[in-house]
């Protein structure tokens, strides 16, 4: 398989669809065992390990917060949240097609509701991604909010 | 109208034994009052001192609702100081933390102040000969707080020129910033990045309470821990592969209630006390290589275990601080009104230990303090159906007696059942001492008969 942009491009905008319609099983197959989400805390971040951030998540536990929001006793989910992204093109920054590996940069407006409450966050998606079996899936995921250094209420989805 | 301003009778009427008014959590008065005279008669956290290592560092952070300044002096020593130009009340520091060199200048109208807060120069001074200037208050410069204490490198201050000595005020409480400093080979912490910051629409006491809350685990966190647990069978590894770190650090949540029985809770006067006292959540961490030999270099084998076997849960100090000595985190309930609070939540590093006790400590807070932590969530959806809740009339007492006893003596030492509220009644004991310590009830204003 010959990936082009526009396989990433989609592949980008498939993935925040996933997100917004809550099909956490087809998003979690997206990932590559090894893959870290990670949301700095920091502007500018570049340590994920030994200062805090707001996520760096192995699958495993992106797997707990998945499984987590459907839970009977998740009282953080009654009612539950919805969310919503709004996406720019994703710029294609690296195409490296004999190595199979990609790096995409995507700017957003992330929206999270729930009961009578909404918030707005604007931030920067930047996508490892490999081509895997024939198959594009996420080696890596980082996303930088804007304001990441602003005191917020809980954000329980993905942004 | 005013019902509680110097009014202490009201304020100790709404503390019982066992149980407090809601007034505590939800009036605007309360909340005023909890500002004037809890947040500055007590000593109240302000900063490490590794956020200001350097001469002129300085940083903005408050005491309660009072802006203020940790900066280190020209001579070495940090001091705190209010966040206002003297002359027309300008914030002199805006941003979080910076360098001001050897003197700050107020952006305004440029009056300049040494680090200690004196009054150095005003450009056109000639403007102000003959006027008296220097015989006011604004005259003399920016305001420091009445005292400052630096113990072991974390900052503490009272904002009353007059009070409780620190030593008092902690007493045998320190002892949990003692553990958590001596787990550094070097006896020393730094401060590792900013910190988390969180916001909750309730009372800071709520949060202050739940430190010691040892009930509420495996109920609220049962979505996040007791999904851990189920997921991590369902992976079926071998018992001896190692574990996935959210098991290691969110597992334990889910611990029964026998185990938190067992771990006990100690109280101190002045509103201080602890969970944990003979094991916690966080006994059973991996041990790390190269440290237990760094420390045996440092302390002697001995002294060594002895520091590492202490692994106290929650630390609070009165009226808003907690630590965790064990993972060297600390975490500050800013009051910001009745119904508001911003939780910050910081980490430290062991200096001379291994990096990778600074990134479970980093993943810790991740995991459990962050807005982002599927802990986290829990916690606050119970705290904000707390302070709604509380709006039911009738019905206006929240409950504090579970391990109740007759006579408790708050002003002792206590080592009791880790599932006991006495801390809780311990804070609120010390929230009316601190409360009513400078009333004047000569100073009331004129209340209806009818009250
Ligand atoms: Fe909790």
């Amino acid at each position: 398989m010959t990936v082009t942009k526009d396989d990433l491009i989609d592949f980008i905008y498939e993935e925040v669809r996933m997100l917004d319609e809550g099909r956490y099983d087809e998003w979690l197959a997206l990932w590559l065992p090894d893959g870290h989400y990670w949301m700095p805390l920091d502007y500018k971040q570049t340590d994920p390990l030994n200062v805090t951030s707001l996520m760096y998540e192995d699958i495993f536990m992106l797997k707990l917060r998945v499984e987590r929001l459907n839970g009977a006793r998740t009282f953080s989910q009654k009612p539950k949240s919805r969310c919503h992204h709004v996406i720019q093109r994703p710029f294609v920054d690296e195409m490296n097609a004999e190595a199979g590996t990609f790096v995409t940069t995507t700017f957003m407006h992330y929206v999270e509701t729930r009961l009578d409450e909404q918030q707005l966050l604007a931030l920067t998606a930047r996508h490892e991604i490999s081509l895997v079996d024939g198959k594009l899936r996420i080696a890596n995921k980082r996303v930088d909010i804007v304001n990441c250094d602003a005191a917020f209420g809980n954000i329980q989805l993905l942004p | 109208m005013s019902h509680y301003a110097d009014n202490p009778d009201a304020i100790r009427a709404l503390v019982q034994d066992k149980q407090v008014h809601r007034d505590v959590y939800t009036s605007p008065e309360i909340f005023r009052l909890e500002m004037k005279h809890i947040f500055a008669n007590s000593w109240v956290f302000v900063g490490h001192e590794s956020q200001t290592p350097n001469k002129g560092d300085y940083f903005a952070t408050s005491i309660g609702d009072q802006p203020v300044i940790q900066v280190r002096h020209t001579n070495g020593d940090i001091n705190v100081l209010l966040n206002r130009c003297p002359h027309k009340g300008t914030k002199i520091v805006i941003d979080r933390q910076g360098n001001t060199g050897k003197f700050f200048r107020c952006p305004y109208h440029a009056w300049s102040f040494k680090t200690d807060g004196c009054l150095l120069a005003i450009p056109l001074k000639k403007g102000y000969e003959g006027t008296g200037l220097e015989e006011t208050q604004n005259g003399k410069g920016m305001k420091a707080v009445g005292a400052v204490q630096n113990y072991r490198g974390f900052i503490f201050a009272r904002l009353a020129d007059e009070g409780i000595s620190f030593e008092e005020f902690f007493g045998e409480s320190l002892s949990s910033f003692d553990n958590m400093v001596d787990r550094s080979p070097a006896g020393k912490l730094e401060i590792m990045g900013p910190p988390l910051r969180y916001m909750h629409k309730c009372n800071w006491k709520m949060l202050v309470e739940n430190q010691t809350d040892t009930c509420h685990p495996m109920v609220a966190h049962e979505s996040s821990a007791g999904t851990a647990v189920k997921l991590y069978e369902e992976l079926g590894l071998p018992a001896d592969a190692p574990k996935p770190p959210a098991m290691e650090i969110i597992a334990p949540f889910m611990s029964p209630y026998e185990m938190f029985e067992d771990m006990g809770i100690r109280t101190w006067p002045n509103g201080h006390g602890h969970t944990g006292v003979h094991h916690s959540i966080h006994s059973n961490y991996s041990a790390i290589p190269g440290y237990f030999e760094a420390m045996c270099e440092t302390y002697g084998e001995e002294k060594a275990k002895q520091i590492l076997g202490e692994n106290r849960h929650n630390t609070v100090y009165f009226p808003n601080v907690m630590i965790k000595g064990p993972i060297q985190t600390l975490r500050l309930f800013i009051p910001l009104a009745a119904d508001k609070t911003l939780v910050e939540s910081y980490i430290y590093r062991l200096v001379d230990a291994p990096d990778e006790l600074t990134a479970r400590t980093a993943m810790y807070n991740r995991m459990i303090n962050a807005p982002t932590s599927i802990v986290g969530h829990d916690d606050l959806e119970m705290y904000e159906r707390a302070q709604e809740g509380l709006a039911v009339d009738g019905l206006e007492w929240v409950n504090i007696q579970r391990l109740y006893e007759d006579d408790e003596d708050f002003d002792t030492e206590a080592v009791e059942n880790g599932t006991t509220e006495r801390q809780m009644r311990n804070q609120f004991h010390a929230w009316v001492k601190f409360m009513t310590m400078d009333m004047d009830p000569k100073a009331a204003p004129a209340r209806e008969a009818a009250e």
